[in-house]
């Protein structure tokens, strides 16, 4: 909570005001009674009709001022807690985007979005509560108590007992209420499980008709959950009552205190009945204190969990502006006597909290207009591996280097601009088709864009649309297939024209043809770019300059097509598995000739 | 009439509420009858401090005896009070919650018979909001409902008649001075209104964006988008900023200004009341009673217009849930259905044509014969609709004209269950239930022996990964298989079909997201799956594709070419087309 109050400090003046002015409203209300008292004892016993009138304008002026004051605070309690969250908001959200793939990768996309909205929400109203009632309740509570004190002493000792006995009950309550809470939550928790379960899986649970099964499950989990909400309830339907039994029993006692210190002169009537009033502020007061902490409480959970997220620092390291300079102009010569785009060079990979490395000892030289095929199983790296050359991932041994510089020394953005990268899943965002090809460069002309729809494939498909490239995409581009929108990403990559181009199993969604199409698109482009594809096809692959053979994270084979196939094992059993073996070769000679 | 067409909807919507309260009547009435006498203990205990306050009058004017009594008497009825209030909250706690629970239990029983067409069409997330959300929104609200809402209107009405029974002239003071808190109250809540639309939809507006930029941040920072998204995000943010401070502060002035209205009531109880105690009228006990009564009075009328806003979100959100539950059910078996016995596998579709929207046809004239032990491919490019068939032959969807017959019966005419227990369906988007290894295998045959699973898990190559893991058959994995990987949920999902061996299969193969290695292996399990067994499979690999007895080619949702594989390639269309590309190259 305490980092969080950071956020405050520019609202220093409304923090210190909003609690100030509640203060002084509780104030004006704790000395309504006196008013009272003095209405009855002096007003009524002297039969001054001018003196009550006069207090009952003093009464008005009393709540006016209150009312003022009220506002104020509240006004300025609000500022503070909506300009915080705000600020914090911001903050939040632009460190987010700054932790790299490892850390979103571990926090999780959803949490991380429950913690920019609703925690955030809570913990803003939080912040607004604690400004206007944290000093303003207890304040009360014990104001009421003092005032007691200067009215007589003797019945002000009640108070001193019933206060402590009040809180014990409320907190109490409170205490053991809220782990409940979170069993009942536990409860909701799974009935929502069964209830996701039975919809997502819903083909096969009628498959294996398993209706009455899962329905007796549901009602199981169901009736347990009443259970504890039920135990819940009698616990916390108890507060009302106890605590209206300690007040009115501290009611009693005082009539009976006043009674005969009113028979020995000591009190007045009047005093009688302020005490009676202030006695009756506490309850109200402390059931408004009791319901602050269990939104403070919240509020804090949320707290915390967001500087659990500010706590996530991005595990890549930016080098200084400085040493860049340098070693670019060193890079450059290099580059352009060797020309090797991208090299590997003993590259391994352990991801964050994983025992065993993902990528080990991986060595690779990339010359420039190359197409590299990348095939292997799940998990056996392929995407890791790509991942390293625009640095989303840093490799835990050796090093890549990019146009003869180590990745490290790259500032990200002016490395990742040389690249460009279409991932497995295809995501599109709202807005127009050109707004979406525009992220790979802002300042593509219309014949760019149109070149790189050409090249992707998308031509056609985009010109059908109404509006073409103004065709505007709703959220998750639902409005597209999986193709289509594969394509549209692929678009998007080479809209940057760029050095090197990364298709991360981006074609599994079209068709053989349109894939055969795009591959060959893209070799026709002039400078082509330096092509890595990822594929499970082998006949994606299978016409690279180089394919790197992956397995359990090292390289099983690197060559061509041909050595590979006479060579590498790995690479023998995929390839045969996709075109069996004794036609696999003939029957591709005999589709050609039907072509 | 928008707004009548509300409320009756709303009226309905209470109706239907009522008809589940109705089994819980006895609760309910013990819960109203502990209302009144809460409510009339409560106000009647000011009173009794009123006589207490006229017994101490002055130094030696004080009657002991009588403030005894009236002390006695309060005891007694606080402790009335305080019992008669603890069983009520009990009573509504009961009420609610069973009320609740019923209805999702309810909706939850609509979802097993829904038809899957209305699955489909809707979100899970959707649903699942109704059946967790909506009920638990519904639950507090009727919690409320009851609590304050009952007891609001009875505090009103109660206090009105003990103030009327004191002193009429200072009741009038306090009746006419009120509204005037209920009415600054109402006043600013219409105003605010606006401010909070607003503010819920700049932030949905706000949320939209961090949901698609956080949750494809990958993307984001691949392009270096960053910096652009932090200003859409800061301006969006400074928008957010505005309209909530205007409406959180706007709406906090309620309090403040009825609390200083109650403080004018308060006032002009006391004026009017010193005035009437110094011409006799009434005690200073009785004016002492009068202020409290005045201090709780605009209370009630608070905390129900908080209640009808509260009850009206719960109404809504039981409308929602009662939607779903009277959704209308999949077309229930026939009386005289019977189950199928002895399935060989022979599969006919006579004339099918189905669409799932009405105007858009997609299957028309498909007609298929499949004798027992044939094999048929389905194949196309993706999102083509080759699921489709999968649901007519299981019945997820009935067809529109035609029929579908195993062993000559119209599928309508038997049992689901019987129908579905004689097909095998592997599909490709694996489901696993949250649950141990061995509880998903014996899915479709509860009683399989630990010998039968072994051999099953054996013979699909699952056994090998299964037994690696901490507890063997007996590992629990979480909701949609956990951490076991695309592969392995694969193998799990056939191991399951292997137990039960059915005459007929579905089976979906996967495209890109297993490994080689598993994929070989799954690949072994279906064909030991398949030896004997009439198969519908959704292909993707050419194997499977030539050695089909029969290839049904989709596109756009339609069959455009029936045959087998090698009329298909003479005829030269869409499937040689199709499966001459993978071989074209540069």
């Amino acid at each position: 909570m305490k980092s969080l109050l950071v956020y405050l400090k520019g609202y220093k003046k409304e923090t210190v005001l909003a609690p100030l002015f509640k203060m002084l409203e509780a104030s004006f209300e704790l000395l309504v009674p006196l008013v009272v008292t003095a209405i009855i004892d002096v007003g009524i016993a002297q039969q001054d009709k001018d003196y009550i009138l006069k207090m009952g304008m003093l009464m008005i002026a009393l709540g006016l001022i209150g009312l003022v004051c009220s506002i104020t605070a509240q006004f300025y309690a609000a500022k503070a807690a909506v300009g915080f969250a705000t600020g914090l908001r911001h903050a939040l959200f632009q460190h987010i985007q700054s932790l790299s793939f490892a850390e979103m990768d571990t926090a999780g996309t959803s949490t991380l979005i429950t913690r920019m909205t609703s925690d955030v929400n809570q913990v803003q109203s939080g912040v607004n509560l604690v400004l206007r009632l944290f000093l303003r309740s207890p304040f009360i509570v014990f104001g009421a108590m003092i005032m007691a004190f200067t009215i007589d002493v003797q019945a002000a000792l009640i108070f001193v007992v019933t206060i402590p006995l009040l809180s014990i009950v409320v907190f109490g309550i409170m205490l053991i209420s809220i782990p409940l809470y979170k069993k009942v939550q536990a409860g909701l928790d799974k009935v929502l499980g069964i209830t996701r379960e039975n919809l997502t899986g819903m083909r096969v649970i009628r498959a294996f008709h398993k209706e009455a099964e899962e329905t007796e499950h549901f009602v199981e989990s169901n009736q347990a959950l009443t259970g504890v909400q039920m135990f819940v309830g009698r616990i916390s339907a108890l507060m009302n009552p106890i605590t209206y039994v300690i007040v009115n029993g501290a009611t009693i006692a005082l009539l009976y205190c006043g009674a005969i210190r009113v028979d020995s002169g000591i009190l007045t009537q009047g005093n009688v009945v302020a005490l009676v009033n202030y006695m009756s502020q506490i309850l109200v007061e402390l059931v408004k204190l009791a319901n602050l902490i269990i939104t403070v409480t919240k509020a804090m959970a949320c707290a915390r969990r967001l500087e659990k997220v500010f706590d996530m620092q991005s595990s890549l390291k930016e080098k200084k502006q400085e040493t860049k300079q340098e070693e670019n102009t060193e890079g450059n010569s290099e580059t352009e006597t060797e020309d090797t785009v991208v090299e590997f060079k003993k590259a391994s990979l352990t991801y964050q909290n994983a025992g065993e490395e993902s990528l080990s000892g991986i060595s690779l030289k990339v010359k420039r207009g190359q197409t590299i095929g990348i095939i292997g199983g799940t998990g056996s790296g392929k995407t890791s591996l790509v991942h390293l050359i625009p640095r989303f991932y840093d490799v835990t041994k050796g090093e890549v280097l990019v146009d003869g510089r180590n990745v490290m020394d790259y500032p990200i953005r002016e490395l990742r601009h040389k690249i460009g990268m279409v991932m497995q899943k295809a995501v599109l965002f709202q807005g127009s088709i050109r707004d979406n090809l525009l992220w790979g460069n802002e300042d593509a002309s219309e014949e760019e864009l149109a070149e790189a729809l050409h090249i992707a494939q998308a031509e056609e498909f985009v010109a059908q649309k109404p509006g073409g490239m103004d065709f505007v995409l709703t959220q998750g581009a639902k409005n597209l297939s999986g193709g289509q929108k594969q394509r549209l990403t692929i678009a998007r990559a080479l809209v940057r024209r760029p050095e090197i181009l990364i298709l991360d199993d981006s074609a599994s969604a079209l068709d053989f043809a349109t894939d055969a199409a795009l591959r060959q698109a893209i070799r026709g482009m002039e400078d082509g770019p330096t092509v890595f594809i990822v594929s499970q096809r082998a006949a994606s692959i299978q016409y690279a300059d180089q394919i790197i053979v992956l397995d359990d994270g090292k390289v099983a084979g690197l060559g061509r097509h041909e050595e590979l196939l006479e060579s590498c094992s790995v690479y023998q059993e995929i390839y045969y598995s996709q075109f069996p073996k004794e036609n696999g070769q003939n029957t591709g000679r005999e589709a050609v000739s039907h072509g | 009439m928008d707004k009548k067409q509300m409320r009756s909807r709303q009226k309905t919507t209470i109706k239907k509420v009522l008809h589940y309260i109705r089994k819980y009547w006895f609760y309910l009435f013990l819960s109203l009858l502990l209302a009144v006498v809460t409510v009339a203990s409560t106000l009647y205990i000011p009173v009794l401090t009123g006589y207490a306050v006229d017994d101490i009058v002055a130094k030696g004017r004080v009657d002991f005896a009588s403030l005894f009594q009236i002390l006695k008497s309060m005891a007694v009825v606080i402790a009335l009070t305080a019992l008669a209030q603890w069983i009520m909250n009990v009573c509504n706690n009961k009420i609610t919650y069973y009320v609740v629970r019923d209805i999702r239990e309810e909706a939850f029983r609509k979802i097993e018979i829904l038809p899957l067409k209305y699955v489909d069409a809707h979100q899970t997330g959707e649903i699942v909001s109704r059946v967790i959300a909506d009920a638990d929104q519904f639950s507090d609200g009727l919690l409320m409902g009851f609590t304050q809402f009952f007891t609001g209107v009875v505090t009103i009405l109660g206090t009105l008649l003990f103030m009327l029974s004191i002193h009429v002239g200072i009741t009038l003071v306090v009746v006419v001075v009120t509204p005037l808190s209920l009415f600054v109250a109402a006043f600013i809540a219409k105003k605010t209104f606006t401010m909070f639309k607003l503010q819920s939809e700049t932030r949905g507006e706000q949320t939209a964006l961090i949901d698609e930029m956080i949750g494809n941040q990958k993307v984001v920072q691949a392009f270096s988008q960053e910096e652009k998204v932090m200003e859409r995000f800061d301006e969006i943010n400074r928008r957010l900023q505005t309209c909530s401070l205007r409406a959180i502060f706007f709406s906090s002035i309620t309090n403040p200004a009825t609390r200083f209205v109650n403080g004018l009531v308060y006032t002009g109880v006391g004026i009017v009341g010193a005035f009437t105690a110094m011409r006799g009228g009434i005690s200073v006990g009785q004016l002492a009673c009068f202020l409290s009564y005045a201090n709780q009075y605009t209370k009630p009328f608070n905390e129900i217009s908080g209640v009808v806003t509260e009850l009206q979100n719960a109404l809504a959100c039981a409308a929602r849930l009662f939607e779903l539950i009277e959704e209308e059910p999949q077309i229930p078996e026939p009386e005289n259905a019977v189950a199928l016995k002895e399935v060989k596998g022979h599969v006919e579709l006579n004339q099918v044509g189905f669409s799932y929207v009405p105007d858009k046809k997609l299957i028309e004239d498909l007609s298929l014969d499949v004798a027992p032990g044939q094999r048929v491919a389905i194949v196309g490019p993706t999102g083509c609709g080759k699921t489709t068939v999968i649901n007519l032959l299981m019945r997820f969807y009935d067809v529109d004209t035609g029929s579908i017959r195993v062993e000559g019966q119209d599928i309508r005419d038997v049992t689901r269950k019987s129908l579905r227990e004689n097909y095998g369906m592997v599909l490709q988007e694996t489901w696993l239930k949250a649950g141990t290894i061995r509880e998903n295998i014996i899915m479709g045959k509860p009683d399989a022996t630990d010998e039968e699973i072994r051999e099953a898990a054996m013979a699909t190559h699952a056994h090998s990964f299964i037994k690696r893991l901490p507890d063997g058959y007996d590992t629990y994995i979480g909701e949609d298989g956990g951490s076991l990987s695309q592969g392995q949920k694969q193998l799990l999902c056939i191991t399951r079909v292997m137990l039960c061996l059915p005459p007929m299969l579905i089976l979906d193969e996967a495209t890109s997201s297993i490994d080689t290695r598993t994929e070989l292996k799954i690949q072994e399990a279906f064909a030991r799956l398949m030896k004997g067994k009439t198969s519908f499979i959704v292909a993707h690999r050419l194997s499977t594709i030539r050695e089909a007895d029969m290839i049904l080619v989709m596109k756009d949702g339609k069959i455009i070419e029936q045959g087998n594989h090698e009329s298909l390639l003479a005829k030269g269309g869409f499937y040689a087309k199709l499966y001459q590309s993978q071989f074209v190259h540069s």
